[in-house]
């Protein structure tokens, strides 16, 4: 650390340089995504919970909230099949995946250089990506039988009583998923919110954060080099 | 009954108490249903739509004698046909008069997420107020009798009020008052249990149902609609009637425990993660170094 600090001023005109991370349709498809999340837990607290009802009135009052729910759901189903599509490669789990995931302590604890460098997701985001993934497949199929709950015969009633109890308990992981994921890129991770709203990071951030990442899209990797 | 008897005591979907609950002393109504003596002329079905304003419409046959497979949001009193060969051989005409049960521990009640738009008043009826019903179906999921139904043009859900309205102004329901044979009842709880029982024990003396009994299902606390029948321990034979209703369990545990659960489990998150960015504070970017041993 200490002959990093020295030598700051020698590395400084590199570390601010700008390179992108997240292309318009990745950026454009997560915020479609955020959105769609937003309707649906606003619109799902408020059926959740009298306590928290009011919160219908908020995006037009529950009838309208019963309504668009489902379509919502849909806009976040697609949303999230899209960034399978354009993710899945880079969220592949691996040996330095499992690696990483021993040293998460060091992780939650900010102490960012003891961890062993990941590509351009970490450990932390494939579980988000992979969980969110599973759980919108829950979420939709759920969803359907409560979407039209009443053209379920009565002999498939035990339908309407799993989907109940799956579409609010996945909800709630869910939640879990995103105050995390929230919380991480908006104050705990400087740099992490731009990123999805202009698509570049600083080399600095790269190199701290995804330094194999870095080196792949910098062409410094002495592997690439090989 | 009077009006008062129209007093609120439950409201779903609602935050807090229930304005001026447990103020009164009340009666409790009750709709006796004796399916030994119904005809099956469904007098009560026509009373119920000419009283609550619906017309008849379309419907499916399969052939039975019943009007339809099931009460519809517009049909709201039904009279069930089952044809039952009993062990001796003989033949019996199951005739059952199907409506909402007004449960004493209403699960669609249980189930509702909107404020208001189903009460129980303190005479046992239980009543859908469909202004206030947002049509998200949960009262279907949570009726143990396949009662609610949902209309896809008011994208609301009906039925049987048990003729509140009627009931508030003393008079009494409307399939009571078209029953040519007397074997709808109406009156308080206690006095309809009374004759109720008094009838199963005369069929098991004296017209040899020796099974004959009282359904009046514990599972939902009691209802406010009680049968008569020849085979109290066969409730099934008579149009599906369930054996031992209850709220399902799947909408207790979620409206029950999941609740608190996951009310615990995102304040507890929310505090967690404030926590954390007290104690760790953001994750920063470091510089990289100039000898940064990787670079060409």
């Amino acid at each position: 650390m200490t002959t990093n600090a020295i030598s700051h001023s020698t590395a400084g005109d590199q570390n601010e340089e700008l390179i992108p991370r997240y292309s318009l349709g990745e950026r454009a498809n997560h915020w479609l995504g955020s959105v769609a999340y937003i309707y649906l837990l606003t619109t799902g607290l408020a059926f959740w919970s009298p306590y928290l009802y009011w919160m219908a009135a908020v995006v037009g009052g529950a009838s309208t909230a019963r309504f668009w729910h489902p379509w919502f759901g849909l806009i976040f189903t697609v949303s999230l099949f899209w960034m399978f599509k354009e993710w899945h490669g880079d969220m592949r789990i691996d040996d330095n995946d499992r690696a990483w995931a021993r040293a998460l302590p060091e992780y939650i604890q900010n102490r960012d250089d003891e961890l062993p460098p990941v590509g351009r997701f970490n450990f932390g985001q494939k579980l988000f990506f992979w969980a969110m993934l599973y759980s919108v497949i829950l979420l939709l199929l759920s969803g359907v039988v409560l979407w039209y709950t009443e053209t379920l015969p009565w002999s498939l009633r035990y339908v309407r009583y799993a989907a109940i109890l799956i579409h609010a308990s996945v909800a709630l992981i869910t939640i879990g998923l995103f105050l995390i994921h929230v919380y991480m890129s908006t104050i705990l991770e400087e740099g992490s919110f731009g990123a999805m709203v202009h698509g570049y990071v600083t080399r600095a951030w790269a190199w701290t954060f995804h330094r194999t990442w870095y080196y792949e899209v910098t062409g410094r990797s002495r592997l690439k080099q090989q | 009954m009077s009006q008062a008897s129209t007093e609120i005591i439950r409201i779903s979907g609602h935050a807090g108490s229930v304005p001026g609950a447990g103020l009164n002393r009340e009666f409790q109504v009750c709709k006796l249903v004796d399916t030994t003596t119904c005809i099956g002329c469904k007098a009560c079905e026509v009373a119920c739509l000419e009283w609550n304003g619906y017309t008849f419409s379309e419907t499916t046959f399969n052939n039975t004698y019943q009007t339809m497979p099931e009460t519809a949001w517009n049909y709201w009193n039904l009279i069930k046909f089952n044809e039952h060969e009993r062990a001796d051989g003989s033949m019996m005409l199951l005739m059952r008069k199907d409506q909402c049960m007004h449960c004493e521990d209403p699960g669609c009640l249980a189930a509702c997420p909107a404020d208001g738009a189903i009460v129980q008043y303190a005479n046992g009826i239980v009543d859908f107020q469909e202004q206030h019903c947002i049509g998200c179906g949960y009262c279907i999921t949570g009726c143990p009798f396949n009662i609610p139904k949902f209309s896809p043009e008011a994208r609301k859900v009906f039925k049987c009020t048990l003729c509140n309205d009627r009931v508030s102004v003393g008079l009494e329901p409307a399939c009571i008052k078209a029953c040519p044979t007397g074997c709808l009842h109406f009156g308080t709880k206690p006095e309809m249990k009374e004759l109720a029982e008094t009838r199963a024990e005369q069929l098991r003396n004296v017209s040899g149902f020796a099974d004959a009994g009282v359904y009046d299902p514990p599972g939902v606390s009691g209802t406010h609609v009680i049968y008569v029948l020849h085979d109290a321990k066969n409730p099934e034979l008579y149009g599906g009637l369930p054996k031992d209703p209850h709220i399902p369990y799947s909408v207790r545990l979620w409206k029950g425990p999941l609740k608190w659960l996951g009310n615990f489990a995102m304040i507890g998150g929310i505090a967690g993660l404030a926590w954390h960015y007290m104690r760790y504070g953001p994750k920063k970017e470091e510089p990289i170094p100039p000898d940064d041993e990787r670079r060409a």
